[in-house]
């Protein structure tokens, strides 16, 4: 195979990397401004990260439309991108004002704790937009490796070096499988392009190519925690920082599933009969072990961990599924997930004081009466995960489940709403701690913490107008994953309709 | 053609919901709880009035596009089933309310009033969605309340009984959801598009393999939420531990989201699988009858013994659903208004007496007559209606529904007949070891009679027994066309079918024949 060179053929356009470098310069100020500023007095620099976060936000706004593929290939600027990108930052942003008075609270050095969330929501937007394999790999480094740090950056706290260590070497691991899967897939396709991926891994695979597809399955089921590559989530989530912990189950997700579901459900589709048998089996795995070890946990964290997992399952189970509808199912998926469980860990800051973690379900007895609206947030959250209507999680399964009994996948969906009916056990248990139970942890007045609130209240309007009105936002999933397919979007979604 | 009266109906209450949590003090959360339930039982009145009893088909439509992309949409309407299913939600969440204001309900008023404000929205919104996704989002929507109703009012074992409430029903609810989701995309084919409109969905082509699991799928959700014997285990814990009002709604309304569902969707969605499985299911309403009388009989405890007496009765309504006939299944609607009305009302009076004596045991009690008299009179009405006296309502749904079973089988009428005679045993035994005799206990002799609330709160429900006992025309003249449909759709589909089959048409032949006559 003979490759011409020339620069003059690349397609230099820099609107699709301009919020990566938003976010990346964004980074280094708010890192360097850390030079002047007393590790005590961080705000500020959250407020920076914030503007960041928002000017880059408006960048992205531009993009949805611009469907091309830019710098030899190595990004695509589609709806797909432009739609992780908006989800990203938005989570992002949620996580910036959660962390403004944790920060704080926790004593975490402020520079170094904004600037590597930056980083890392910069390594999260480029496996986003990444055309082949190896930007995949470089945005998941940039990402993995800050937020191994973030993990461990509560620096006297036992739990949280354990979880930096742990994650970093699990992780370096899981690392190691997909950089070998992507090798081995160069060397059976001779590419790295996504998009030749897709013309050339067809047919009847070699064993070298399936080899590589099961090491990149292996290396994305680490990154999002599927059922057996799950063992690090637990100890990883419950003891890093809290505001930490919510940006690995969202933004960490949302960016291994954006890398994970662009290789396999857009151009990996030619070797599919392949895959989607493993696929099925690690999604019925991965809901069971996670709703029934979540069942045991008394830590919130740990519970929201396996939890975690147990999501990742279902989305799992539209994966399986394998069609355009099950992408776009996934999409929508994502969007109600990321919001819930932000505004969930959220919720858990909010019960933290000076420092003092209160994340046992104990903790939040009586909640219900000593602050009722941090009560109900946290239960319209929690329902929204067990996935009760009109909340957005219910809309999510919901668009799962019937993607995948549209590909006539009917056991599949039953395992899965079984387990549905499992997790509402224990997403209820904290609710009847708050409500039925009396005298648990006291809470820092709600009112002294205006953030907090405005990234709790976000949450919980978001996953209510998502799952009341979800149209706008299924139209934006379809619509995005539709284009990562290469086709042209859906004007109207009445072409559905006679 | 369009009105807003079911969208009014329905999402009133939520706004009272969240008016009443703004209230500052407890008393004006309830004023204000109470007048927001009288709106939907304003409308649910005028409906009444306003229903064309001539028409089988759904009234006061409303239909709008909700996820064009799903082909969901948000379709409401009314016919002669849901009807009267409305006027009874909208009539106990008022008494109830009304009721716990009175001393029942002793701490956080306003969000019990905010569930229960809630909880109408789920029930109402239940009866009148026609699109199978909202009757799905409002079937799920009114478990959250309940399942809050038990858990922090409730009394002993209650955080235990609102989890296996919760989690019985969300089972078979969510194997129902796979049921509809299958369903929708069985319909794509024959549609064109995607609907989860029920009008469409009857029209859908079925394999009898597909439609047996289907049906099962829905019926085995409506089963447990009947509850059918034996799904019922929930049901005792359920009842014993919810506050009144929690058990009331449970006992009153909710069971009959059950049945309701049956006549509503699994039995117009597949009514050849519903014939075949009328015996079965005749057969599990005839062992839940004899079964729930028989454990009401022994039942220590004057809640628990009418929790059981709920399996009996509910029984009665789907022996008379799945005798698939006019007089079946019009006694069948009959019959779950009249278990609404006495056994909430039995609810009721254990419930003021557990405020007076903080026990419910038999044994604690005896010759309450000559103590409070005007309890035990209203007692005595309440039983007999439950126990079907002619010239009360118990009487016209039981006597329908057993004219129903014996046109289909005349052994399951039998058979249920001796639930009857059960019944009055359960009911007039427990009544006779609480009224009469000696006053034993000491403390039985100073009981305060019915305050003036009470009394306020059981009239209406009294004049309810009386009227629909001596006057059923004007509910029976309006449920009638919409039943007729159904039962005409079942037997019309099951005549199709028969042609490829001459053995069985003759069967379905002589049911006919038994029908018409």
């Amino acid at each position: 195979m003979t490759n011409t060179f020339s620069l003059a053929a690349i397609n230099f356009d820099w609107r699709p990397i301009l919020p990566l470098l938003i976010v990346g310069c964004g980074a280094i100020i708010v890192l360097l401004s850390g030079v002047k500023v007393d590790d005590r007095d961080s705000e500020g620099l959250g407020w920076l990260s914030l503007l960041t976060i928002v000017i880059a936000f408006a960048a992205s706004l531009v993009l949805p439309g611009s469907q091309q593929v830019t710098f030899a290939g190595a990004l695509v600027a589609d709806d797909y991108t432009a739609f992780f990108y908006l989800t990203i930052l938005f989570a992002a942003a949620i996580i910036v004002l959660m962390s403004l008075d944790y920060v704080a609270d926790e004593a975490l050095p402020g520079a170094e704790y904004y600037s590597l969330v930056l980083f890392a929501t910069a390594g999260m937007m480029l496996m986003a937009a990444a055309g082949d394999l190896i930007i995949i790999f470089v945005g998941l480094e940039t990402m993995s490796i800050s937020v191994y740090i973030l993990a461990g950056l509560a620096r006297s706290n036992v739990r949280s070096n354990e979880a930096s260590l742990k994650y970093f070497l699990l992780g370096a691991f899981s690392t190691g499988f997909l950089l070998y899967g992507i090798a081995l897939v160069y060397g059976a396709t001779g590419t790295i392009k996504l998009h030749a991926l897709s013309t050339l891994a067809t047919g009847a695979p070699t064993p070298m190519l399936l080899m590589g597809v099961g090491l990149l399955l292996i290396g994305f089921g680490f990154k999002v925690a599927a059922v057996p590559f799950h063992m690090w989530t637990p100890d990883v989530y419950e003891g890093a920082p809290t505001s930490i912990t919510a940006f690995m189950a969202v933004g960490v997700k949302l960016a291994a599933f954006a890398a994970f579901l662009r290789v396999f459900l857009v151009h990996l589709l030619g070797v599919q009969t392949d895959w989607s048998m493993v696929l099925w089996v690690l999604a019925v795995l991965t809901m069971t072990t996670g709703n029934v070890v979540a069942l045991m946990q008394n830590n919130l964290k740990r519970m929201l961990a396996y939890s975690a997992i147990a999501h990742a399952g279902y989305i799992l189970v539209a994966m399986t599924a394998g069609s355009s509808v099950a992408g776009a199912a996934v999409l929508y998926y994502l969007l109600g997930y990321a919001f819930t469980n932000l505004g969930a860990f959220a919720v858990i800051i909010a019960l933290s004081r000076r420092g003092r973690a209160h994340e046992l379900i104990s903790d939040l007895r009586g909640l219900g009466t000593r602050e009722p609206a941090l009560a109900a947030s946290m239960a319209v959250l929690l329902f929204s995960l067990t996935g009760v209507p009109p909340l957005a999680g219910f809309v999510g399964k919901f668009s799962v489940f019937s993607a995948a009994l549209n590909a006539g996948y009917v056991w599949l969906v039953v395992i899965a709403v079984i387990n549905s009916v499992i997790s509402a056990y224990y997403y209820l248990r904290p609710i009847v701690a708050m409500y039925a139970d009396q005298g648990g942890a006291e809470v820092v007045r709600m009112r002294s913490r205006p953030a907090l609130i405005a990234a709790i209240a976000i949450a919980v309007i978001a996953t209510i107008v998502i799952g009341i009105y979800p149209q706008p936002y299924m139209t934006a999933s379809t619509d995005a994953f539709t284009s990562a397919l290469g086709k042209p979007p859906l004007a109207t979604t009445a072409s559905l309709r006679p | 053609m369009s009105s807003y009266w079911l969208t009014a109906m329905v999402f009133l209450p939520l706004l009272g919901a969240a008016f009443v949590t703004l209230q500052s003090d407890e008393r004006a959360a309830w004023r204000s709880a109470f007048i927001f339930s009288l709106i939907p039982l304003a409308i649910s009145f005028y409906l009444f009035a306003a229903f064309d009893p001539h028409q089988a088909s759904y009234q006061f439509v409303e239909h709008y596009d909700w996820i064009p992309q799903f082909g969901v949409s948000y379709h409401m309407g009314v016919d002669g089933i849901s009807l009267f299913l409305l006027l009874l939600t909208t009539i106990l969440i008022s008494i109830s309310l009304l009721y716990s204001g009175g001393g029942d309900i002793g701490f956080r008023a306003r969000e019990f009033c905010f569930f229960m404000l809630l909880l109408e929205t789920g029930l109402l919104g239940t009866l009148v969605a026609v699109d199978l996704f909202l009757f799905y989002v409002f079937w799920e929507l009114m478990l959250i309340p309940m399942y809050f109703l038990i858990g922090i009012w409730g009394h002993g074992r209650k955080i235990y009984a609102a989890f296996k409430f919760i989690l019985y029903t969300m089972l078979g609810s969510l194997l129902m959801l796979v049921a509809i989701l299958y369903l929708v995309f069985k319909a794509r084919g024959s549609l064109g598009h995607l609907s989860f409109d029920l009008p469409d969905l009857m029209a859908v082509p079925l394999t009898m393999t597909e439609a047996r699991w289907l049906f099962a799928g829905f019926a085995l959700a409506f089963a447990i939420k009947v509850p059918m014997w034996p799904f019922h285990t929930w049901l005792p814990d359920a009842h014993t531990e919810a506050p009144t009002a929690g058990s009331v709604i449970l006992a009153g309304v909710m069971l009959k989201m059950g049945t309701y569902g049956f006549l509503r969707f699994a039995i117009p969605l597949f009514p050849d699988v519903a014939v075949e499985a009328a015996p079965i299911f005749m057969a599990l309403a005839v062992v839940g009858i004899v079964f729930g009388a028989l454990v009401a009989l022994v039942q220590p405890d004057l809640k628990r013994l009418v929790a059981y007496s709920s399996v009996s009765h509910l029984g009665f309504v789907v022996l008379g659903i799945f005798a698939l006939n006019p007089q079946g299944v019009e006694g069948a609607v009959y019959q779950m208004l009249n278990h609404g009305v006495s056994t909430g009302s039995l609810f009721l009076l254990v419930g003021m007496m557990y405020l007076r004596r903080h026990t419910r045991e038999i044994a604690e009690f005896g010759g309450l007559w000559h103590s409070i008299p005007i309890y035990a009179g209203i007692f005595m009405v309440v039983m007999l209606s439950s126990v079907g006296l002619p010239g009360l309502n118990g009487f016209v749904g039981e006597f329908l529904i057993l004219l129903g079973a014996y046109l289909h089988t005349w052994q399951a009428a039998a058979a249920a007949v001796t639930g009857l005679i059960l019944g009055a045993l359960y009911l007039f035994y427990a009544y006779e070891r609480v009224m009469f005799g000696p006053i034993t206990k000491e403390v039985n002799k100073s009981l305060p009679d019915l305050s003036g609330r009470e009394i306020a709160v059981m009239v209406p429900l009294l004049a309810l027994m009386f009227f629909m006992g001596f006057y059923p025309r004007p509910l029976l003249n309006r449920m009638e066309p919409s039943v007729m449909a159904l039962v005409q759709r079942t037997h019309a589909h099951v005549a199709r079918l028969d042609s490829r089959h001459p053995a069985q048409a003759m069967v379905a032949q002589l049911t006919r024949s038994a029908v018409l006559k």
